[in-house]
């Protein structure tokens, strides 16, 4: 009797417990939701949309319909036959009409360079043209619709979906027998940005290492009173605007700037140095704004690690710097992998001090994606750089998560 | 000052001398941008060279009587107030969900929730470019303040989760078992002890707000020109000093910002008991 008493007790605890638990973790997630679904809104769906966009391809699909139906019969041997230009026609004496045959030869100049006025030539000759036979017209109108690779890139261009501006953020496209392959050497371009955007990124990484870890050290290993007055030149940097140091950055890296200046003025050097528009400009400037990110990481794990492990290896009988090598330094690791991730993170995505510290040849993949936005006007080239860049991103951080863990991130 | 143990042989010394030299210098090259900009804005002529012929608060007075420089603050203060608002809201509650135990997926839910600081802003400015551009929020103020409000949230839930780490829940429990209803709770036990992070991290989110260029680049027009906004055509076209002077302004903004901050931390750590 009195046992499964106890028993019932028992369970019905551990049941109002689980219960209580279940309900404490409800009101958790009801605190994180608003925020939650603020992000997924207003930055998760943008950043989908720009995804889709890498690989949305309307423009043909859309404008040709007739053109495309018929094409799908065509085998791509040899040239098509009468019906695809009759469809042809049809369908770009509607775009004449919708005013789209602009977006039809642009969309089909990416594919086949000059494409953009033959196209718009052809829209005006379509309007003209009463009956057939069109085949011949066209030929006729330029040697372009008479060749077979015009209209497999008119076939490809056509389906709704589209790998080509992915492949063409690699500087890879579709053979015209429908291999991957490389694009023509004088047009690539983008392998190289991949690859300058890591070179800055790198090197920006490593110097704020170079000149960040020493002054960590210094301030961690000095008095309070005084360390606290010098972290205040650190953070001083970091507390000011981007635009604002960038602004610095450019006034004083002018040709008649301050630094100039004071070469001139030294005489150590004859004539104005190019600072401003170049690779240096760029990377002391990213360099001064990334620095503090990286310091400040290795800076508080230096302040946990206690004196004593120098001053035991020292009675042991190592020398200084072999103390410092194999004692100090290895305890220091995790604060330089958590500070030099964040920075070269950081340095992947800069646009705004490229574009106003550097020179045409310093710019970094962010810049081409808003120049392919808002110039360009290529939607679809953008996003997909975008695409590739999001991806880098995305996997250092998650190795960031993983060896540092986001809630470790500390501000100031 | 060279704080060095009796021990040390000479080299040693000279080592640690060498040290600090190389410190002063990174030092120098952390401030001194900053610092040379300040007097060019009381330069009399328009130039960017030492020395300067005179000094004149034509800069300043140019700031303050041009339209455009005062338009521009005036946008970048109505954004930056709001956006920091939201996202305090936001990302104080988060904060707190988050620091609850055993909450599922925190890791996940807590990288999500952070990540628009970490993508690239041209991704984030491109695709809502976009996406606003389909519900029409291009070029208005609110879209441009629910940007700025996602880009903003993270630093709240950082500073506000590094206040909740060590904070003892079981003063909170001490508040309900005595009869304080949970909000009673939060008011008088929870909110005192967060608020310095609270702070911070409106400060933090402010900032960031009030110095974001790319998303406005792409979503504001002319009429929603925010302060960087047109520092940077400024620069971009022809650099006039009283960008030199806007820049002061901000640089002595930011001190002001870097002082709250750092007696709000001292305090928040005394609250919490932590010695430094």
């Amino acid at each position: 009797m009195s046992v499964t008493t106890f028993d019932l007790v028992q369970s019905s605890l551990k049941a109002r417990l689980r219960r209580a638990e279940r309900m404490q973790r409800l009101r958790a997630g009801l605190l994180v939701l608003p925020l939650f679904l603020f992000v997924l809104l207003v930055f998760l769906v943008p950043i989908v949309i720009l995804m889709t966009r890498a690989v949305d391809n309307p423009e043909i699909a859309d404008n040709l319909p007739r053109t495309i139906e018929a094409l799908a019969e065509w085998d791509g041997t040899d040239l098509p036959g009468e019906p695809v230009f009759a469809a042809f026609a049809e369908d770009l004496r509607e775009t004449q009409k919708t005013k789209n045959t602009g977006l039809v030869g642009k969309r089909l100049n990416y594919e086949i360079s000059g494409a953009r006025s033959k196209s718009l030539q052809a829209g005006r000759a379509a309007e003209k043209m009463e009956s057939g036979p069109y085949k011949e017209a066209f030929l006729a109108l330029d040697p372009l619709w008479g060749k077979t690779e015009t209209w497999s890139a008119i076939k490809r261009a056509g389906s709704p979906t589209t790998s080509f501006y992915l492949l063409k953020a690699v500087d890879l496209q579709w053979s015209p027998a429908g291999e991957i392959e490389q694009v023509p050497p004088d047009q690539r371009l983008f392998v190289d940005i991949f690859i300058r955007t890591l070179g800055i990124s790198t090197l920006v990484t490593l110097a704020t290492l170079l000149l960040g870890f020493p002054l960590a050290y210094i301030l961690a290993t000095l008095p309070p009173r005084h360390s606290n007055i010098l972290l205040i030149f650190v953070l001083l940097p970091f507390w000011t605007s981007l635009l604002v140091r960038t602004t610095a950055w450019v006034v004083v890296l002018q040709t008649e700037g301050p630094i100039n200046n004071l070469l001139l003025w030294l005489g150590l050097t004859d004539e104005p140095l190019q600072l401003i528009f170049s690779r240096f400009g760029t990377v002391v400037a990213m360099t001064h704004i990334q620095l503090p990110f990286t310091l400040l990481p290795i800076y508080s794990v230096m302040k946990t690690i206690s004196p004593s492990y120098v001053r035991a290896a020292r009675s042991l009988g190592a020398g200084p710097f072999r103390a410092f090598w194999t004692v100090y330094f290895p305890q220091t690791v995790p604060g330089i992998a958590a500070g030099c991730l964040l920075t070269f993170i950081l340095c992947l995505g800069y646009y705004i001090t490229p574009a106003l510290v550097g020179g045409p040849s310093d710019q970094m993949i962010s810049y081409f994606v808003a120049l392919y936005t808002n110039r360009e006007l290529n939607w679809g080239q953008a996003s997909a750089l975008g695409a590739v860049l999001l991806c880098a991103t995305l996997i250092l951080y998650a190795v960031y998560n993983r060896l540092v863990g986001i809630d470790k991130m500390k501000l100031g | 000052m060279l704080n060095l143990p009796p021990y040390a042989s000479p080299l040693e010394r000279l080592w640690r001398v060498a040290l600090i030299l190389l410190c002063a210098m990174v030092l120098l090259y952390l401030i001194s941008p900053i610092i040379a900009i300040m007097p060019l804005s009381f330069n009399s002529e328009p130039y960017f060279t030492y020395p300067m012929p005179g000094l004149s608060m034509r800069w300043y007075e140019d700031f303050f009587t041009d339209p455009r420089w005062l338009d521009a603050l005036k946008s970048s203060l109505i954004i930056a107030i709001s956006a920091t608002a939201l996202s305090m809201v936001l990302g104080t509650l988060a904060a707190l969900g988050l620091a609850k135990a055993n909450f599922p997926y925190r890791a996940w839910v807590m990288a999500f929730l952070i990540s628009p600081m970490i993508v690239p802003v041209v991704i984030t400015a491109v695709g809502m470019y976009f996406f606003f551009a389909n519900l029409g929020l291009n070029n208005t103020y609110f879209g441009i303040i629910l940007a700025h409000t996602a880009l903003a949230t993270p630093f709240v839930v950082i500073t506000v989760t590094a206040t909740l780490i060590g904070f003892d829940q079981s003063l909170n429990r001490a508040g309900a078992s005595l009869g304080a209803p949970p909000l009673t709770v939060f008011r008088k036990i929870t909110l005192p002890l967060i608020l310095p992070g609270m702070i911070s991290g409106a400060l933090f989110a402010f900032i960031t707000s009030f110095d974001e260029v790319v998303v406005v680049l792409f979503i504001a027009s002319p009429d929603q020109r925010t302060l960087p906004r047109q520092m940077f055509s400024g620069i971009r076209e022809q650099i006039s000093p009283t960008i030199t002077a806007a820049a002061t302004m901000l640089v002595l903004t930011a001190a002001a910002m870097l002082v709250t901050v750092e007696l709000l931390r001292r305090r928040s750590e005394r609250l919490r008991g932590i010695r430094s």
